[in-house]
């Protein structure tokens, strides 16, 4: 257990070289080992999609994968997306909405949102739920969260 | 409205109006700060081992291996606890008879349900702790485990507690009016058994506690996941032999908790002990295994249920006899009975029926404590009602609408006292229903419903009236003996700048408090929203305060804000009257402004009043000292509870081959009283809405025979995902109280309470071709095709 692997992966547009036990998923990677707390745990099964980041362009579940298979990868999570806005349209209709209220599920509730708006700009609200399916709120009731993801499908089609 | 304005209904109010929440643009940009985001100088993380059987003696116990382990800090036993804490008893005086048995932290001699902690391993890290955890050698003799919970309360039925005699931990019975006499005068009798699952909340940030003991300075912090940082101070200074002013609790985001988090946690008070003993903090996340058997679960009835109607829909009589089990304690310090408690006093109540008789057992078992969760009893005396009265309407052939319409309490007939003694100041239940039938277009789906059916397109139509308990007074839980506050306070400042800072007892899981207190004091302070700073979640930054449970937050906290906010104003004005030589009654504030009452010319900015009394007393006439902070509390003195009302309906299709039930449509019409913001008031309601369909349809702790719980994860214990879920529609009636003067009730809960009467309605109303009934919830395939005798 104690042995460690090293790894060297772009995180948010940085590299990271960090020496990892082959145990440590890369939720716990990022949260304890670069300190980025915006990404959350909860079911630890792949079920809840509480622990979404974005690895080379897809979005993953990050109780899923370990640290150790992201050698060379180029990981994303809801820090470097908003800092580099990837996520305002989202951010800012899910506020207008109050498609959030404890938070905890938000951060990848917004990156699965945006993986669908990616592949299908235009998606019907069946289409939204479908693809928020993946992700569970115990607080909204979701329907906000369709609402708000309808309102930045037409925000993102104004994009020049 | 007539007659003058009165502070919440100026011209220029953010009340009433849907203003999104600031503290939201934190979390969505991943920079909320929850208990397992801090990181602190050698924090130690806490593990435990939790017994695996539902009812085991502990034989033997061997911890060295654990203790050599690397990384580990500490184990710790019940052994090594012993004289470090005081015990807790979940009773409460005003619940006559009411017993239950001392509990403690780590398990000492016997076990009474999977999960309950055994071993507590600290490390330098959970994995670590974890890897010790798997070394700790144990051995159980399991015992009988005690699962049902009627067996358990048969005569001569082993007691899980020796001391207590018997497996009854409390029982109740209401009697009013003539029950019998009315039973034998009726045109019709209608009869039902109900059972209703355990289930429980799944937080998606699990319960967490970091607790931070300095022996120094003899002070404990306790960073918390907690709606309730008052309550839990005055708990730890008791248990821990502390002195109050040594504990102070912070909840800072808080990721869901929907009653989970507001109850004593035995692993909890683990880490809060270990930290005291270790001089260093120490931190405990239950990971989403361990939450599943040990958060708090909730519901578990079973129901037996009559009512007796005249021939014109009349009803007559209500017989309600609910058993309940609670797992092996009563949960402290609210206890697990105001569950059952509320059922019996709620059912029927929203009727205008006087005849009333209704039994309550609570019983003990080998499983997880349950306790209040959201909407505590709403749901299971609302769907038992409302299918009563649907029952009815088909053995009448009268209409189910016509038929609530028959036997509502009627608008005009307030103040009422219900058959079982509950007093309602004034609800509008009747414009309620008669908004729903239009927003729902009531004739038009009953016209769609019957075009399908030849189809074999089986739609089903629910409504469910309910009444929601709030604002909760002294009689709620103080009165018993428990440190829970009925109160709450609200400290507003003028700072030099012009700008408001606010802190509140009343806490943020999300709600929107935050927002709420931030708009009334804005409004009542003529100050844009952006100027107002609210602080909550801190013992020693707020106000003392109950928190947020009991949908009490905007009625009794926002209250305090407004009072808070009107006493800073007399004091804005009298300042400014000494600074403008004029008479404060002829002042006023407005945008940011001091202004002539009449004409509402601008005199001084609130910048300017803020920094002659901060920074310039020198300007100020002789003997003028300001006072640019109020702070005001409010508890309701008359009403013991502000009840609000509503209703529900859904619209839903079922496959009568598969069993799958999907949701078309759902709407809620409800009264809370005064809206402060519409937009959070909706969500409140269409959140619980969606944890009522999830107890309706999908959630259920499935256990064996032998207490193990069978679908422990979250790939196994299914709560509602956005592709089941409905569009809900909301509309409110607004029906203020006239016991504050903000007028606000709550909102929390209504979702929740209404919602599984509705679905089960809704189902058996797509179920009428058949002949047949679903009468247990959650309302699975299975269950559908049992009663369709396809199973």
């Amino acid at each position: 257990m104690s042995e460690t692997v090293a790894v060297r992966l772009t995180v948010n547009g940085a590299t990271v070289e960090r020496d990892v036990q082959p145990r440590l998923n890369l939720v716990d990677f990022l949260r304890d080992e670069l300190g980025l707390t915006g990404t959350h745990w909860s079911c630890e099964h792949g079920a809840c999609g509480a622990c979404t980041v974005r690895v080379d362009g897809e979005i993953v579940r990050g109780c899923l994968v370990f640290a150790v298979q992201l050698d060379g990868a180029t990981v994303e999570t809801v820090e470097g997306l908003t800092d580099s806005g990837a996520l305002a349209e989202l951010q800012a209709a899910f506020h207008v909405r109050n498609a959030v209220q404890c938070g905890y599920c938000t951060p990848a509730m917004l990156l699965t949102a945006d993986a669908l708006l990616r592949r299908d700009p235009d998606p019907s609200r069946e289409t939204i739920r479908a693809a928020l399916s993946a992700n569970y709120c115990r607080c909204t009731g979701y329907h906000a969260i369709v609402d708000a993801v309808a309102d930045a499908a037409r925000e993102r089609a104004k994009r020049p | 409205m007539t007659g003058p304005l009165s502070s919440v209904d100026r011209p220029v109010s953010y009340i009433g109006k849907s203003v999104p929440r600031p503290n939201a643009k934190r979390l969505l940009a991943g920079r909320g700060r929850y208990v397992d985001d801090i990181r602190l100088p050698r924090l130690a993380h806490a593990a435990f081992l939790r017994c695996p059987y539902a009812h085991a003696r502990l034989v033997s116990l061997d911890i060295a291996g654990a203790a050599r382990a690397p990384g580990v800090v500490r184990v710790v036993t019940a052994k090594d606890l012993a004289g470090r804490y005081e015990p807790w008893v979940g009773t409460l005086t005003h619940f006559k008879g009411m017993k239950s048995a001392p509990q403690h932290p780590l398990v000492r001699e016997r076990a009474t349900w999977q999960g309950e902690p055994v071993v507590a391993v600290v490390a330098e890290s959970r994995a670590l702790a974890e890897d010790a955890v798997a070394l700790i050698d144990i051995v159980w003799e399991e015992l009988p485990p005690l699962t049902d919970m009627q067996a358990v309360l048969e005569p001569g039925a082993a007691p899980l507690h020796a001391e207590l005699g018997d497996n009854l931990c409390f029982a109740r019975t209401i009697d009013a009016g003539t029950v019998d006499a009315a039973f034998a005068a009726a045109d019709c009798v209608v009869e039902e058994a109900y059972s209703f699952a355990r289930h429980t909340g799944v937080c998606l940030e699990p319960r967490s506690i970091l607790a931070d003991f300095d022996p120094a300075a003899g002070s404990l912090t306790v960073h918390y996941s907690s709606q309730a940082p008052h309550m839990m101070k005055e708990i730890f200074a008791r248990h821990f032999r502390l002195p109050e002013s040594a504990v102070r609790v912070i909840c800072n985001d808080v990721g869901g908790s929907y009653g989970v988090k507001i109850h004593v946690y035995p692993d909890e008070m683990t880490t809060v002990a270990i930290a005291v003993m270790l001089g260093r903090p120490v931190k405990f996340i239950a990971d989403r295994l361990e939450s599943f058997v040990s958060d708090i679960h909730a519901r578990e009835h079973r129901i037996k249920a009559r009512m007796a109607l005249a021939k014109d829909g009349t009803i007559a009589a209500l017989t309600i006899d609910d058993v309940t089990g609670i797992g092996p304690y009563s949960t402290y310090p609210r206890t697990s009975v105001v569950e059952g408690n509320q059922v019996i006093g709620l059912a029927g109540s929203w009727y205008r029926c006087r005849n009333y008789r209704a039994q309550l057992r609570v019983a003990f078992q080998t499983k997880p404590p349950t306790t209040q969760y959201r909407a505590v009893g709403h749901p299971i005396a609302t769907a038992v009602t409302e299918a009563l009265v649907d029952r009815a309407a088909g053995a009448l052939g009268l209409d189910p609408v016509e038929l609530r319409r028959r036997n509502l309490i009627p608008d005009d007939a307030y103040p009422w006292t219900t058959a079982s003694g509950l007093k309602f100041e004034k609800l509008s239940q009747q414009a309620s229903l008669a908004k729903l039938l239009t927003l729902i277009d009531y004739d038009g789906l009953r016209r769609e419903q019957a075009a399908l059916r030849p189809r074999g397109v089986y739609r089903g139509i629910g409504i469910a009236c309910f009444v929601e308990l709030t604002n909760p007074g002294p009689a709620f839980y103080g009165v018993g003996g428990a440190p829970i506050s009925s109160q709450d306070g609200c400290t507003i400042r003028l700072d030099p700048g012009g700008s408001v800072t606010c802190a509140t007892g009343v806490t943020e899981q999300g709600q929107g408090t935050e927002t709420m207190v931030a708009q009334i004091v804005a409004s009542t302070l003529s100050v844009a929203l952006d100027h107002v700073r609210v602080v909550t979640g801190d013992t020693e930054r707020t106000p003392y305060g109950g928190g947020t449970w009991a949908s009490r937050g905007c009625g009794i906290g926002g209250e305090a804000a407004l009072q808070g906010a009107l006493a800073l104003k007399a004091n804005i004005l009298a300042l400014a009257g000494a600074m403008l030589q004029a008479d404060p009654a002829a002042l006023d504030l407005a945008g940011g402004w001091v202004v002539d009452r009449d004409g509402g010319n601008r005199r001084i900015g609130l910048d300017e009043v803020g920094r002659a009394a901060y920074f310039r007393g020198d300007t100020l006439p002789p003997g003028v000292q300001p006072e640019l902070v109020a702070t005001r509390h409010y508890m309701p003195r008359e009403y013991p509870f502000a009840f609000t009302n509503g209703v529900q309906a859904s619209y839903l299709e079922l496959d009568v081959e598969t069993g799958f039930v999907k949701l078309l449509k759902h709407w809620v019409v409800e009264d809370c009283g005064r809206v402060v913001n519409p937009l959070l008031v909706e969500e409140q309601i269409r959140g619980g809405v969606v944890q009522g369909i999830g107890g309706a349809l999908f959630e259920e702790c499935i256990y064996d025979d032998r207490g193990q719980l069978l679908n422990g994860t979250l790939a196994d214990y299914l709560v509602p995902m956005a592709g089941e879920m409905p569009d809900i529609e909301v509309a409110h009636v607004e029906t203020p109280t006239a016991e504050s003067a903000l007028g606000a009730k709550g909102a929390g809960e209504a979702g929740t309470g209404g919602a599984p009467g509705a679905i089960l309605n809704a189902v058996n109303d797509a179920l009428t071709p058949f002949k047949v009934r679903v009468t247990a919830q959650p309302i699975s395939p299975r269950r559908v095709l049992e009663a369709l005798g396809k199973a």
